[in-house]
């Protein structure tokens, strides 16, 4: 478990920013419809960085929103592809959502194998939830895959899942505004 | 009036309803229209303040939580505006008119959000009192905009569960947590004061005439006084309104809201209407791309 | 109903009805705009769905429906309708007539 910790936490350090990104469209995306189709992705990626950090903090000795978010910036192990703001541009949003669950369903395969049973679980519980976004992404990339715009975008983008060492510059900002509240009285309950 | 909107007119005060293809005054169209948008216009804009702390959630459920309740506002101003659609008025056309400022939206969407004790207290308190006119709404004369309206308080309420363990679990933590939720209270008293509406007899509101709602403003701010203020003071909060009081015959007194200042607000010149609008009208352009390439193919 | 097609050239209305309960009738739940049936059954599911309030749902093009309001009823067919079906007083004369023939059989046996 211990070598698979460092996994999970990339996951759910992904899904919580991919899950932040997607919130950024609530309320302004193209169609209504589409706006409250988008906030359950949003919903459920927390939910799934929620599973994964309540996984990990019983190996750590600690809590999920400990390991949400009491890490400081550099301590964060998510990939350049979702600290990337895209808000308003939709189709280089798409373009993500289809890169992101391409990489991601190939990584939660990998964990379905795992030898430790909750691992292996709990990947198997969110690959099912994960068949409903799946479908979502390929829905918009039919309809924009004839969009230069979009092409370009999903090939930019699609390498950028494997980028970890380095942050974005927006990411600093990202990191004060998502722990503001929480820091402003320390060790409180909320 | 002449005869047939008069026959109209003693059927739906005798609690009749019509539906979409049914005949309708003119006025009765027009000013339904109008009502109803002006819901859909203030659902939609009530995501903008709030879904700022979704970012900012101090925890994974709260955060999971706020997400939920935004996107059920979400849902709600497209069950409102499919409503609108039906009866003739579409949905661009209903988008043009609120970012140009020709169409309202009600006036606590007009104000900032400043803390986590907004938080609470929107989805407690405001929420509450919009939780009240929608309940009137459940017998509109009108039914398809009944019938989304039973969809709509069921979701509602677990908003204000929402915001009442939000703002219980601050009155429960530090002093600057509780605080921070009276502090909030403190701002947003004025503006749910004035939520409801002026208090026009309702037989001389033509919403009430019309049965398109089922109770008159100050109806229906009593019953918020009447439900809400006995919860804020037992959790030892101050309402900041001194003449605040129920008389002995059952009735809330207080001080007069601050009528001009609602005019002021829902006419376009609240502290955040400008700015608010402005996000939507350029993100609105950004996406106009992804309506043509998604929708013209269907018509 | 309503116009089939979103006023002004957009995307298809499809009519969403839902199923509470398994067992249960399906009733009208309301709308959505949607360019095509794939669509319409992610935006179905999300409006009619996320907070578990249905076990199923079908949705249909607007204008696969066909609404029916005028039933004529000239000539008041009270055969089809419980009121055409006075039991009241006929049930009183026959429990009458019932109770005077077992007093006669018991007093001719007395």
């Amino acid at each position: 478990m211990k070598k698979q910790v460092h996994k999970i936490l990339e996951m759910a350090d992904d899904e919580l920013i991919l899950g932040w990104r997607n919130s950024e469209w609530t309320g302004i995306a193209p169609l209504l419809e589409e706006d409250a189709a988008f906030a359950s992705s949003a919903q459920n990626e927390s939910g799934h960085a929620r599973a994964w950090y309540e996984l990990a903090a019983r190996e750590l000795d600690t809590t999920a929103d400990e390991l949400a978010f009491d890490r400081q910036p550099e301590e964060y192990r998510c990939s350049t592809l979702v600290q990337l703001r895209l808000v308003p541009d939709w189709g280089r949003t798409i373009a993500r959502h289809c890169a992101y669950e391409r990489a991601d369903r190939a990584r939660i395969e990998a964990l379905k194998q795992s030898g430790d049973a909750e691992v292996a679980g709990l990947a198997a519980k969110i690959d099912r939830e994960e068949a409903y976004h799946r479908m979502h992404a390929e829905m918009w990339f039919e309809r924009l895959k004839d969009e230069p715009r979009f092409s370009a975008a999903l090939e930019e983008l699609e390498p950028l899942f494997d980028v970890r060492e380095e942050h974005v510059p927006e990411f600093a900002a990202l990191w004060e505004e998502m722990t503001m509240v929480r820091r402003s009285v320390a060790g409180a309950t909320w | 009036m002449e005869a047939r909107e008069q026959e109209f007119l003693d059927y739906v005060q005798g609690g009749g309803q019509v539906e979409t293809d049914d005949w309708l005054p003119d006025e009765y169209r027009a000013k339904l229209i109008k009502f109803i948008e002006m819901h859909g216009n203030s659902e939609l804009m009530g995501v903008l303040p709030e879904r700022e702390w979704i970012l900012r959630a101090p925890t994974l459920q709260r955060k999971l939580a706020l997400t939920a309740k935004v996107q059920d506002e979400v849902g709600h101003s497209q069950l409102i505006y499919r409503v609108v659609e039906d009866l003739g008025k579409p949905r661009e056309q209903c988008l043009d008119d609120l970012i140009s400022g020709k169409s309202k939206f009600h006036n606590v969407f007009h104000y900032p959000t400043k803390t986590w004790g907004d938080v609470g207290v929107i989805a407690w308190l405001v929420d509450a009192a919009a939780i009240i006119s929608q309940k009137a709404l459940l017998k509109c004369s009108y039914a398809p905009y009944a019938r989304i309206m039973k969809k709509i308080c069921w979701e509602e309420s677990f908003h204000i569960l929402h915001g009442r363990d939000v703002v219980l679990t601050m009155m429960l933590g530090t002093n600057e947590q509780r605080e921070l939720v009276q502090e909030a209270l403190n701002r947003w008293w004025g503006p749910l004061m004035q939520f409801h509406g002026n208090p026009i007899s309702r037989d001389e509101d033509p919403m009430y005439v019309w049965r398109i709602k089922s109770q008159g403003n100050e109806e229906a701010r009593q019953q918020f006084l009447d439900g809400y203020v006995p919860q804020i003071w037992e959790l030892g909060l101050t309402v900041p309104d001194p003449e605040l009081r129920k008389g002995d015959d059952g009735v809330w007194e207080y001080t007069e809201p601050d009528w001009d200042e609602l005019k002021h607000v829902v006419t376009g010149h609240g502290p955040k209407t400008a700015e608010r609008l402005e996000l939507r009208r350029t993100t609105r352009k950004e996406t106009a791309w992804v309506r043509r390439a998604v929708l013209a193919e269907a018509a | 109903m309503g116009a089939a097609c979103g006023v002004g050239g957009s995307g298809l209305i499809y009519e969403v009805f839902r199923q509470e309960r398994k067992g249960q009738a399906f009733a009208h739940a309301g709308s959505v705009e949607a360019p095509n049936d794939e669509f319409a059954e992610a935006y179905a599911r999300e409006q009619y769905g996320r907070r578990g309030e249905s076990t199923a749902l079908w949705i249909a093009p607007r204008d696969s429906l066909h609404e029916i309001e005028d039933f004529v009823d000239e000539l008041g067919r009270n055969y089809h309708r419980v009121d055409g079906y006075p039991l009241k007083e006929k049930l009183g004369k026959a429990r009458e007539l019932a109770a005077k023939s077992a007093d006669a059989l018991s007093a001719g046996s007395g």
